[in-house]
């Protein structure tokens, strides 16, 4: 955010208010009128904490600039500011926009007052456009006038404007909306609208992405239409022989950067020999000999005016470009081969400017100017981009800028001499014959491995372990043969089958059936072995409509977990409010995984259990965090309970410290009781789990080793117990 | 380099390259005979031939000292008549040569009484099949789908390592698979990589006596088929490495940046290629800095 922006404005009390003219100062946490009559009252100095929101006028040609910066709702009114024109104004919106953001980010961050009001928040016009754009980058498949009522409803209420959401949901038409679309609408639509968070709870971890997002987009340069100038058709009215010509500025900055020639003759000419209109007069009527292609009328006029031949001759900067160019591609490719291709020799590749063909007598060359050469002109305009950063009214300044801009690329260019070096030594590089080259001697030193066995070593445990082979196994069978001996038994083999041939049945059919049922049962084995090979999800192999909803809870756990973590500390009670919510909505989740556990097959249903595991131990450790922070505001303050998470006598100490905190929170209670039941359940687990290793490969980051009759245990128990059981269990544990 | 597909058959030709493990100190302790290995095996070559006419078989013999083509049914005048009553002019062919070789192999041992089985030469066969194979690439307007079949007996030799692995990694850029059979008594950690990095099937059958029955039913299946079998397959290849200086497994350790051996604790040294390593940074607790080294050049 740049220091501050000064703008002259009106300041009006009301829209319709004439407004005391004066200077309107802003800096990063308030702004500062000045009146230019001194006199006058309307003089005042406001922070921006104050300041709820802004509002603009739409750009138009005839309406005023306006920008209402809105106070407190209870206080009412506003600054209402009028800018001398729509620049100047957009740059103090954006100005304001930047520091309401900031103000209201930073007020998020701690104070409760500001959070309470979270709720009738008026968002800036700014902020608004990101969330849309989010959810309008999220979405994918969403039809647009879907996506419109879906828009909405998100949108609305942020402006206070619920009535109309809700009327449209009334109708019905949002009803028919189907929230089939993103990750990030799902979650939207989850927590939002059921009001386990806010809207601006949910945004406010997604500020910093949006903002990135931003910020990059403003800065993107807009660089030149892709319509090229010669699309610009002289208009004639009929009658007369007024042929008339329109020029825009953006224009003219094209025709400047496609035609250096005519950029050079308006530096040269206009202020001095000609005054603009006459250059672009000449440049037009240049222009209209071409397009009439009368190259002998074009020769002539040239002959008579040496300006109009400036612009009718081919354009030497442009050529000298060419030939600078031509030096700096690659030598070793090989033009020729384009000359097989039929259309070379035909003009303009066959293609003619207005669909009309040309015959031209080589001695006007020069006058002509083909369709490909403009094409590849402008081509390589586009390409370069739009190189100068200023205002394109006056085509003065226009020119200069130009001018600057190639001089420091020309200059650029010079002072890098090592390119032509470089392609020097690229030319002999290529060129040269390698039978009459020394060899080159590239610097290295040779790779000496003393023992690769090493390598092996260092690998052959692991593989033989998995296999099940054990190193102590496969002790070395002793060869007590000499090679001779063993060399000739070896013949001695081949000659056996040679005299005796193919055995006849080459394999016995009760041999042949073990094969077979050992290679089946092989087979139907691997199933159970799912979930150690790595590259192999399970959620492969669930039904999609499953793997879909199994994901789908774990973004949501990972949201919900993600908030619960932005309200720590928890110091007040508007966060203990928002923490229970958050609490509520993971314990739903519970039921619904088990439901997705009883609807798979059988087959599956091991499986899911397994995967909904690392998901119960993330709440588990939501749970245990939660109730590590209290100690800390408690009177006894104990804040060296780093290892509380495993140890259950710190716990119970931990506890009792806590106790009259919670005494009026029922919430954390609760949670207490959870982390109980977390607690039983898992010494019930461990008691009966058997020592078998197994990956999740669904959730990354949480590979923990844990059996999968622990999870199922897990599952069993946590649906077993109620909260009134648990709460004896823990409490007894306590006494 | 990858075949270019639009030269393959449009039916499912096979192009089977076979390694045969000759080495005479496995098969002098061996629990399967040689020579029922051999008519299991030849029997499983015929039925290649079989399955389909434009299939192709190429034996390679692997050796103690040394690799050689003992098989080419694309070389092979196909002449009925050379029947000797007892069996195909196939497996006579095949039986001749393998003979030849093995008198050449013998002429090159050196008479030293090793302690245990010797390995075969199975980066030189691995080699040479894939020779093989790219040269088929290379020639005629249309060429089978390769795969090389690994009928390994001997033990793993660790000198070998560099050379197999890059082997099987030429393999896979080839996109040949490599499948394997062990009929040795040990699991075999090469071809176990080679099968899993390939894609190909390894396998160790328990009952040598069906190694026929084997054959045919896993490892004749062309590579089109497999697409729409369940071929046995391994729980899993166990990628953690160990460090090369005390062999335990390990999670994080120390990487010489010119050999990429692997130990567990900062050496000044590198004891596989000599690399001295610069100072290491003073004990960072992060990771990235323990992975730092800066060899002597």
């Amino acid at each position: 955010m740049s220091g501050e922006v000064l703008k002259r404005a009106r300041y009006k009390t009301s829209v319709k208010d004439s407004g005391v003219a004066g200077v309107l100062k802003m800096t990063e946490d308030k702004f500062v009128f000045m009146p230019n009559d001194p006199t006058s009252s309307a003089r005042f100095d406001v922070e921006f904490r104050f300041i709820k929101g802004h509002k603009f006028s739409k750009g138009g040609s005839n309406k005023p600039a306006l920008l209402n910066l809105t106070q407190d709702s209870e206080k009412g009114g506003g600054y209402i500011f009028e800018f001398e024109n729509y620049p100047d104004r957009e740059v103090c919106r954006e100005f304001v926009g930047k520091a309401l953001a900031k103000f209201s980010e930073a007020s998020k961050a701690g104070s409760e007052q500001s959070a309470v009001k979270l709720f009738d928040e008026q968002l800036s016009t700014i902020e608004m456009e990101r969330r849309i754009k989010l959810l309008r980058e999220d979405r994918h498949s969403v039809p647009e006038e879907k996506f419109g009522v879906l828009l909405l409803k998100g949108i609305l209420p942020l402006f206070g404007e619920t009535i109309i959401a809700m009327k449209l949901i009334d109708s019905g038409i949002a009803s028919k909306v189907k929230w089939d679309c993103s990750e990030l609408q799902k979650l939207h639509k989850q927590f939002v609208l059921s009001g386990v968070l806010t809207e601006a709870e949910f945004w406010a971890t997604r500020k910093k992405l949006l903002d990135g997002n931003t910020s990059r987009t403003s800065k993107q340069r807009v660089g030149f239409k892709s319509a090229m100038i010669s699309d610009l058709k002289p208009l004639t009215d009929g009658r007369t022989n007024r042929v008339t010509f329109n020029l825009t500025p953006e224009i003219i900055h094209q025709i400047f950067a496609e035609k250096p020639a005519v950029h050079q003759a308006f530096l040269n000419f206009v202020p001095n020999k000609m005054t603009e209109k006459d250059f672009w007069n000449k440049y037009c009527r240049a222009e209209y000999l071409h397009c009439t292609r009368n190259t002998v009328a074009a020769a002539a006029e040239a002959a008579e005016d040496e300006e109009l031949a400036v612009f009718l001759k081919h354009d030497d900067i442009l050529a000298s470009e060419a030939r600078r160019k031509i030096r700096r591609v690659d030598p070793t490719l090989d033009m020729e081969a384009d000359q097989g291709d039929d259309y070379m020799h035909l003009p303009d590749h066959g293609i003619f400017r207005d669909g009309s063909k040309e015959i031209i007598d080589p001695q006007y060359e020069q006058y002509r100017r083909t369709l490909s050469q403009d094409l590849n002109r402008h081509a390589a305009v586009v390409l370069e981009g739009r190189p100068i950063d200023v205002e394109l009214e006056d085509t003065r300044t226009v020119a200069e800028a130009l001018a600057k801009s190639k001089r420091v690329e020309a200059a650029n260019e010079k002072s890098d001499g090592s390119v032509t070096r470089e392609r020097l030594e690229r030319i002999s590089r290529m060129t040269e014959i390698e039978d009459l080259q020394a060899p080159r001697d590239l610097p290295f030193a040779a790779l000496c491995i003393k023992d690769p066995r090493d390598y092996f070593d260092s690998q052959q445990a692991n593989a033989l372990k998995t296999l099940g082979d054990t190193l102590a196994g496969s002790k070395q069978i002793k060869c007590s043969l000499s090679s001779q001996e063993a060399y000739g038994s070896l013949r001695g083999f081949i000659s056996e089958i040679k005299s005796v041939g193919l055995s006849d049945p080459i394999v016995k059919p009760d041999i042949a059936l073990k094969v077979l049922n050992g290679l089946t049962q092989n087979i139907s084995s691997t199933k159970f072995h799912l979930g150690k090979n790595p590259q192999e999800s399970v959620l492969d192999r669930l039904p999609i409509i499953t793997k879909e909803e199994l994901l789908h809870h774990w973004t949501s756990i990972q949201e919900l977990l993600r908030h619960f973590w932005s309200s720590y500390p928890i110091t007040t009670t508007y966060l203990y409010t928002k923490a229970s919510r958050l609490k509520d909505a993971m314990s739903q989740i519970y039921p619904k995984l088990q439901e997705i556990k009883e609807s798979v097959q059988s087959d599956f249903r091991h499986q899911v259990s397994l995967l909904v595991q690392p998901m119960l131990q993330r709440r588990r450790e939501t749970l245990k965090r939660r109730r590590r922070s209290e100690p800390q505001e408690g009177p006894g303050g104990e804040r060296t309970m780093g290892s509380i998470g495993t140890d259950l006598a710190v716990m119970e100490r931990i506890l009792e410290l806590v106790k009259p905190i919670l005494e009026h929170s029922k919430t954390e209670q609760e949670a207490d009781q959870d982390h109980h039941q977390n607690q039983a359940r898992a010494q019930h687990a461990h008691l009966t789990s058997t020592a078998h290793p197994v990956r999740f490969p669904l959730v990354p980051g949480s590979r923990e080793n844990c059996s999968p009759l622990c999870g199922l245990v897990k599952m069993g128990v946590l649906l077993a117990f109620s909260l009134s059981d648990l709460r004896e269990v823990g409490w007894r544990r306590r006494v | 380099m990858a075949p270019v597909p639009s030269k393959l058959y449009s039916d499912d030709v096979s192009l089977l390259v076979v390694l045969l493990d000759t080495n005479p100190f496995f098969w002098s302790t061996a629990s399967l005979p040689f020579s029922k290995f051999l008519s299991h095996v030849l029997a499983f070559l015929n039925s290649i031939l079989l399955i389909n006419q434009l299939n192709q078989v190429v034996v390679i013999a692997t050796g103690c000292n040394s690799c050689n083509f003992i098989f080419d049914s694309s070389s092979v005048p196909a002449n009925p008549n050379l029947e000797n009553g007892r069996m195909p002019a196939l497996c006579s062919n095949l039986l001749q040569k393998l003979e030849e070789f093995v008198t050449g192999d013998e002429k090159l041992s050196k008479e030293v009484l090793a302690a245990g089985i010797g390995s075969s030469l199975l980066s030189g066969s691995l080699s040479m099949a894939l020779c093989y194979i790219q040269r088929v690439f290379r020639t005629g307007p249309l060429h089978p789908q390769p795969r090389i079949l690994c009928l390994q007996g001997s033990p793993d030799g660790p000198e070998q390592y560099v050379a197999v692995m890059n082997a099987i990694f030429s393999a896979q850029r080839s996109m040949v698979p490599i499948d394997s059979c062990v009929i040795g008594a040990q699991h075999s950690a090469f071809l176990q990589q080679a099968s899993y990095i390939t894609g190909g099937v390894y396998l160790k059958p328990q009952q040598l006596d069906g190694l026929f029955q084997y054959l045919s039913t896993v490892f004749a299946t062309d590579l089109h088929s497999r697409r729409f079998l369940q071929l046995p397959k391994p729980a899993g290849v166990d990628f953690r490495a160990s460090c090369f200086c005390h062999k335990n497994t390990i999670d994080m350790g120390y990487i010489c940046s010119v050999c990429l051996s692997i130990f567990c604790k900062h050496h000044k040294k590198c004891s596989t290629c000599g690399s001295v390593f610069g100072q290491a940074q003073s004990d960072g607790n992060s990771a990235t800095d323990r992975k730092r080294k800066t060899p002597e050049t």
